[in-house]
């Protein structure tokens, strides 16, 4: 079904200083659908959610993005995020004096307290001891994390990137996270989950496996499970080094390009 | 405990915002309204629990005194002198209003004031300053504080200069906290135009005691800020801690000048500067740090620069335009 397309990124490319960390990407995201993307560390998951977020210093040469059918390729953050297109960040920002109440409004097209208050408790936190704290250092890192999400749920988006949401945050949260993703796409939010922990794509519709900055694999989560824990756990001690620095000595492009892992 | 009268009020504790002369009526419902521009609540200013004071140019023009609290005030030339009292162990439930002020567009404001807040007592003192038609205006306060021994004042002080930029603000503060005792004083200038801005503030700070220094101010156009602090952490223990947060856009300046000495075996000084500069705006920021004794420590931290572009992308991320990201930021920061 075409017409159910809401994100579609086509041969993607892109070069940061000292690394190609995009090398022709395709993906699809459908209506409604919670996409997993799989991937060690350096695969090129964040820098994707960057390019398709519009961050700067992120714009794809070559390669389109297409969102809802509009071309965004040069859209500004801002266009990207009106037009319901938005990102839970990998590390949140912090906002000095910024109240929690205030940083969950600002995404709100009509702000309501009954709103913020579920977001957060979907997150749990209590909205009595967070509402009125600021978004800055005297949080954690897993605070800020659980407020990024609540963020994102409030503002009601077409489609949420969430950047490593597992990450930084204890185990007991991780069913609470999982089951506000299954939430938000009840409530009509595509998903674009970007983890590292295969375990994270039983909230999944569909999974695709990143590697070497291309798409390698798509399929059911369970597919796409396997065909990680097969061929690319084994090369996990390689793909923790910065794949394209010279302390990896040139092993892992031989595993990426190469097809070694094959 | 007993209160002095006033010199410009009713004997009465209870007396209600006594107004000296009826005439300055109006005077006295303008600087409350300009006083509401300044972020001040003017209903505490009518509340006979809260002690208070409103000065407008060189008039006293209202005092209200509660037990424990007193509060001289003496009209000078260009300005007021006053002496404001809590007496040893009065813990004062809700902070003492100033309000500080002048409604012409130019004139010379000289606020002369001495607080001495006795032994174990504990005080808040909220001050609004507002000029909100200044165009020549020199507004100059000159501060001796004393915090005696385990006493506390915490002082907050809020300016509001309107659109035109035309005033020149000098505060100067000389403090003495004794053994225990601290002062938390913030000064915040956010609302309107800065104009030119030079605090100046030396605190002494004795055995235990504590000093939290905290400025904000946001410049635009050709504004002038100028910050300079001294903290002189002298006795045992001593804690001290300067805070300065500006953002200043435009042709604005900013010079945040603060030394901490650490003077004494455990004294523990930090400063901490954070100033966010657009356009063609200048910040500065020069920490001097001084010890005399090789148990005390003193560190310092700033930052300086453009707002942090990921902080921008993730409010743009939620649908706002860079410009009202950059001020949520900034507002964030000083507000």
């Amino acid at each position: 079904m075409e017409n159910d397309v809401l994100l579609r990124v086509e041969d993607v490319w892109l070069q940061r200083p000292g690394a190609e960390v995009l090398r022709g990407v395709n993906l699809t995201v459908r209506q409604g659908e919670v996409h997993a993307l799989l991937g060690l560390n350096g695969s090129g998951k964040t820098s994707l959610a960057l390019t398709l977020m519009g961050a700067n210093g992120y714009k794809p040469e070559p390669g389109r993005i297409l969102f809802d059918g509009q071309d965004i390729t040069d859209a500004s953050v801002t266009e990207r995020a009106r037009l319901g297109l938005t990102l839970a960040w990998q590390e949140p920002a912090r906002f000095e004096g910024l109240p929690v109440a205030d940083y969950l409004a600002l995404g709100m097209k009509k702000p309501e307290r009954g709103r913020i208050e579920e977001a957060l408790k979907a997150v749990a936190l209590s909205p009595l001891s967070y509402l009125g704290r600021a978004v800055n250092d005297a949080l954690s890192g897993g605070e800020r994390k659980r407020i990024e999400l609540a963020a994102v749920y409030a503002m009601q988006p077409r489609l949420a990137i969430l950047d490593e949401p597992d990450s930084g945050v204890d185990v007991l949260c991780i069913g609470d996270i999982m089951a506000l993703i299954r939430r938000m796409a009840d409530e009509g939010t595509s998903v674009l989950l970007i983890t590292h922990r295969d375990e994270m794509t039983e909230a999944s519709d569909t999974a695709s496996l990143m590697c070497g900055g291309a798409i390698v694999q798509t399929g059911t989560p369970a597919e796409t499970r396997d065909y990680f824990a097969q061929r690319c756990r084994p090369h996990g001690d390689l793909l923790g080094s910065q794949p394209w620095g010279t302390e990896a000595g040139g092993t892992y492009q031989r595993v990426v390009t190469e097809g070694v892992c094959e | 405990m007993s209160s002095q009268p006033s010199s410009h009020a009713e004997p009465s504790i209870s007396s209600v915002l006594q107004q000296r002369d009826p005439a300055w009526a109006r005077e006295f419902e303008a600087i409350l309204k300009a006083y509401e521009q300044a972020g001040g609540k003017s209903d505490a200013l009518r509340t006979p629990r809260v002690a208070s004071a409103v000065i407008s140019g060189n008039q006293v023009l209202a005092v209200n005194l509660i037990e424990g609290v007193n509060i001289e005030a003496e009209e000078l030339e260009s300005g007021v002198r006053a002496r404001i009292t809590v007496a040893p162990g009065t813990k004062v439930d809700y902070p003492v209003h100033l309000c500080f002020g002048m409604i012409p567009t130019e004139g010379l404001q000289e606020i002369i004031s001495e607080f001495e807040i006795g032994e174990g007592a504990e005080v808040g003192f909220l001050a609004h300053c507002t000029f909100p038609n200044a165009e020549n205006l020199k507004h100059v306060m000159d501060a001796h504080v004393h915090v005696g021994p385990d006493a506390t004042m915490r002082y907050s002080e809020g300016h509001y200069h309107g659109p035109a930029g035309g005033i020149e603000v000098l505060p100067t503060t000389h403090a003495q906290v004794d053994e225990g005792g601290r002062l938390e004083s913030e000064f915040s200038l956010v609302h309107g135009r800065v104009g030119s801005l030079e605090i100046q503030f030396e605190a002494d700070v004795a055995d235990r005691g504590v000093v939290e220094l905290v400025a904000k101010a946001y410049g635009s156009a050709e504004d002038r800020i100028k910050v300079n602090e001294v903290v002189r952490l002298n006795g045992e223990g001593a804690r001290g801690l300067t805070k300065t947060r500006v953002a200043v856009r435009d042709q604005a300046t900013s010079e945040i000048y603060t030394t901490a000495e650490g003077n004494a075996p455990g004294a523990v000084g930090h400063m901490d500067c954070t100033e966010i500069v657009r356009g063609s705006a200048v910040a500065r920021n020069v920490p001097v740090v001084v010890v005399r004794d090789d148990r005390a420590r003193v560190t310092h931290e700033a930052a300086i620069g453009s707002v942090s572009r990921k902080e921008l992308e993730t409010l743009m991320a939620r649908g706002l335009e860079e410009e009202e990201a950059v001020d949520i930021i900034i507002r964030g920061m000083i507000g």
